[in-house]
């Protein structure tokens, strides 16, 4: 019996703002776990703090909502411990580009096998709207009365230059689009960003819905060749009267669990405690 | 086996020179060489940090009885450049040898006056003949120390040989440097007078803390060790790194130490026995995840090696002042277990238990050590794997009901079943949040308060589990006219010290408390009579937990904070003192 949407669901009433973006996400996901076969048991996601964590309440598969930034080294270890899960981050962009910001690029160049989806709303929700570090530099919040003067971060610069394998982005307000991207970034061997522009209709007044549907373009249909990784760098780069959506860059690279001994003769978690440690101690005698 | 020292049963070697010549090294392979023949030893490093340049010794004391500690003095002294003779020279034992390299030169009758013997050696002019590196000055040396103290040059050779295993070049010089050494000392006619007997059988084994650790994680099933170097734990990180593929285990130097342990927690909770290690500027990065390993009922072992703080403190020396941190470090209010072990056989059986009650309390566990005990080798005999077992606790592998399967099930004993991702029939959750028995967040009043009263219902049971591994030690006298009280590597000098004041006619024990949390009970009844507490630190932090939890308040205490571990001489010398 094939999976539904009903069975991903965990039952827990959902506290979301009425029109988040994050309603498009949650459903999207669901969509690609079901158009992909897989088995809830054999997926793992792990949340982090903020709007975004509460993902990991509604979703019902194998979950850790852990602690604020700290999504990258939690699912990066999960995978090395069983490299037979698929294995989904889910962070907000305060989580992965503020605080979890240290294991970013670590997380890229060991090119974990993992999809990491970016809840990027470009503002804090769940404190009650201060400014995040994808903020646009001008956007009044309550920590920035003035604007705020610092340009934001770029998650997809970031990621091509960290070394992930995957990188993407997409719209909340694109529920095909974004279903394709997630599946796409699920299935690559190793590291896969997808940076999520999710508007947040509480807090950030100019980063809408309307915002984004007047400037995001589909990069496939603008022709791109995502083998490429400065054409790749340049179309991140963009950020005004044209947002472009899709996928920035792919790459095939050895992923961070070929590079482990140990992991050889399958999951790590399989094989038995019990070890002879004759050879071991033979070094001290 | 017989050794040539200069009093009593003990011979002790001071190999000194810079960082970078191989230093600790040298007293590692002597000491193996001397456990081979039969004797106890004990080996420590002093070392500042920095990688050229400074000054460094190993002291290396071997014995035909027990030996435990470092002392201050030393017969024979390797001197590897000039500064080393000037630093160590008035802490030679009349009689002494110092082995130097010719080239220094030292000023004619140097150390005469108090009986000390100068053995200039060409090190330099020999290792040249030999066209090895400069580093082999060392190995010269390790022959003519062998020859003074009448060890074995065979013994030495094979120990050299099996470091280079392979390397059939590399192991000839060597062997021929120590061979040159030894002639060129042997050949002088010195030596010592005093004979050392060695013990009947050879010692199993020569190690430091940070390998009784690895092996006993091991042992215990560890499979995933993930750290960010730090002095003392580095080794812990070498060791598994070095040893992925023998040991099968998966080892990573993460970017940070929050990573290192949110890196051992994910581990964990995917399935595997897992651990990090650090020091106190790491383990202060890692309160918050010990914070979730709580919350999330994930085990968690955690290895804290102590040095000086606060803060860079002393990057490479050794300290008791993280104790009360260890115990109360992190927030919120969470079951945990904080344990010291007291030398290597400790530090083997403890890290492997830690790894069975963070499993079967799904709590974390913290291992606290220090420089001293984790840095430092000790002989001692094969570890008892049969005294190893393996415990995960209530696990389930499938599901069958009645019911949906609840990770955070509302137990009698307060600790839910645990599965692992991936078990069919089964979704595993673990929440930061404070959760729902499911798993799924909460903020319910009546949900709160029963998910932290399951949560400590676990405090009985853990207490119960910690009073089975004996967390009181207690060694000397049985009616002793003084208790000395202390923890981890004070363990060592303390017992060294038991010894000394045996010859001094006082009769004394000293009582090691081994868990620190959950406080084991029954110390009271060794709290008699006059008692001095001993500790690494400024403060006097067991004397603190021991006020708190027995009321009993120390009138003596014998506390060094410079970074040094106790010589057995001061804490005996403090005890007389106490006496009176």
């Amino acid at each position: 019996m094939s999976l539904t949407m009903k069975d991903l669901d965990t039952g827990a009433t959902n506290t979301w703002c009425p029109g988040c973006g994050n309603f498009a996400i949650l459903m999207t996901v669901k969509q690609a776990l079901i158009q992909l076969g897989l088995n809830p048991s054999q997926v793992v996601a792990v949340s982090g703090i903020g709007c975004h964590g509460k993902t990991t309440d509604y979703l019902k598969v194998n979950t850790f909502h852990v602690i604020h930034g700290r999504v990258l080294p939690a699912a990066t270890a999960i995978k090395l411990a069983n490299h037979g899960l698929t294995v989904l981050g889910f962070a907000g962009d305060g989580d992965a580009f503020n605080i979890g910001m240290g294991h970013f690029p670590h997380a890229a160049r060991r090119n974990v096998n993992m999809a990491y989806i970016v809840h990027d709303n470009l503002i804090y929700g769940l404190t009650t709207g201060q400014a995040s570090p994808t903020s646009r530099q001008g956007l009044v919040t309550k920590t920035t009365p003035r604007g705020s003067a610092e340009p934001g971060v770029n998650p997809l610069t970031q990621s091509l230059t960290g070394g992930a394998t995957f990188v993407a982005r997409t719209f909340a307000g694109e529920a095909k689009h974004m279903t394709e991207v997630l599946k796409r970034a699920i299935t690559h061997r190793g590291f896969a960003v997808v940076d999520v522009l999710q508007p947040c209709v509480t807090f950030n007044r100019v980063n809408t819905y309307e915002f984004y549907k007047q400037r995001v373009r589909k990069l496939e249909e603008e022709g791109h060749d995502e083998g490429d990784f400065e054409a790749a760098y340049r179309r991140a780069q963009e950020w005004g009267d044209v947002i472009p959506i899709g996928v920035f860059y792919v790459e095939e690279r050895p992923t961070y669990e070929d590079g482990f001994p140990a992991l050889a003769g399958g999951p790590l978690v399989g094989q038995p405690l019990s070890r002879d440690l004759s050879g071991l101690m033979a070094e001290f005698k | 086996m017989k050794c040539k020292g200069l009093r009593d049963d003990t011979v002790s070697v001071v190999i000194g020179g810079e960082a970078g010549q191989g230093i600790s090294r040298s007293g590692e392979l002597l000491g193996k060489a001397l456990m081979r023949c039969g004797f106890h030893c004990y080996g420590t490093m002093d070392y500042p940090s920095l990688i050229r340049g400074g000054h460094n010794f190993y002291q290396l004391r071997a014995s035909s009885r027990p030996v435990y500690s470092q002392t201050p003095y030393a017969d024979v002294l390797i001197a590897l450049n000039r500064e080393s003779v000037g630093l160590h020279l008035g802490s030679m034992n009349a009689g002494g040898g110092v082995i130097h390299d010719e080239r220094d030169a030292l000023e004619e009758g140097l150390g005469r006056d108090r009986g000390i013997n100068l053995y200039p050696v060409p090190l330099t002019d020999i290792v040249k003949e030999l066209g090895g590196p400069d580093i082999m000055r060392n190995t010269v040396a390790l022959g003519a120390a062998s020859a003074l103290i009448g060890l074995d040059a065979g013994t030495l050779k094979q120990v050299v040989a099996e470091t280079f295993e392979g390397r059939e070049k590399i192991i000839k010089m060597n062997e021929d440097a120590i061979q040159r050494g030894y002639t060129y000392v042997a050949g002088q006619d010195y030596g010592f007078g005093c004979c050392l007997e060695s013990g009947e059988r050879p010692r199993g084994q020569w190690l430091t803390g940070n390998d009784a650790i690895a092996l006993g994680a091991m042992a215990a099933g560890c499979k995933f060790y993930s750290a960010y170097p730090m002095t003392p734990a580095s080794p812990l990180l070498h060791y598994f790194a070095s040893h992925d593929k023998a040991g099968g285990t998966v080892a990573i130097q993460t970017e940070s130490e929050i990573a290192a342990a949110m890196m051992a927690i994910g581990a964990s909770y995917a399935g595997i026995r897992s651990m990090t290690g650090t020091s106190g500027g790491g383990f202060s990065l890692m309160t918050e995840s010990l914070s979730l390993a709580a919350m999330s009922e994930t085990p968690l072992v955690v290895m804290l090696g102590q040095r000086p703080g606060p803060s860079t403190g002393l990057a490479t020396y050794s300290a008791q002042g993280d104790l009360l941190f260890a115990v109360y470090g992190a927030h919120g209010e969470f079951q945990r277990i904080v344990v010291a072990p007291g030398d290597v056989d400790e530090c083997f059986y403890l890290a492997a238990e830690a790894f069975n009650l963070a499993e079967r309390f799904q709590i974390p566990v913290i291992l606290l050590t220090d420089k001293t005990l984790v840095e430092s080798n000790q002989t001692t005999d094969a570890f008892d794997l049969s005294r190893v077992s393996i415990d995960r606790g209530k696990l389930v592998e499938s599901w069958e009901g009645p019911g949906e399967y609840l990770r955070y099930r509302d137990d009698e004993d307060g600790v839910s079943p645990r599965a692992f991702p991936g078990a069919e029939g089964i979704l595993v959750p673990a929440n930061s949040n404070e959760h729902l028995e499911n798993g799924l967040s909460t903020s319910s009043s009546e949900a709160v308060a029963k998910m932290v009263d399951k949560r400590f219902r676990k405090a009985q049971h853990i207490r119960a589990a910690v009073e089975g591994l004996q967390p009181i030690r207690v060694y000397g006298d049985k009616r002793p006219r003084v208790t000395l009280v202390g923890w981890g590597g004070t363990k060592g000098p303390a017992l060294e010290a038991l010894g000394m004041l045996r010859d001094d006619g006082v009769k004394a024990r000293f009582v090691q408390v081994v868990f620190m949390e959950p406080f084991p009970g029954g110390l009271e009844k060794y709290l008699k009579g006059t008692c001095v507490l001993f500790e690494d630190n400024r403060s006097a932090q067991l004397g603190t937990l021991i006020r708190l939890n027995t009321g009993y308040a120390f009138k003596h205490v014998g506390l060094r904070y410079d970074g040094r571990p106790f010589n057995p001489g001061e804490i005996r010398d403090r005890v007389l003192e106490v006496l009176g």
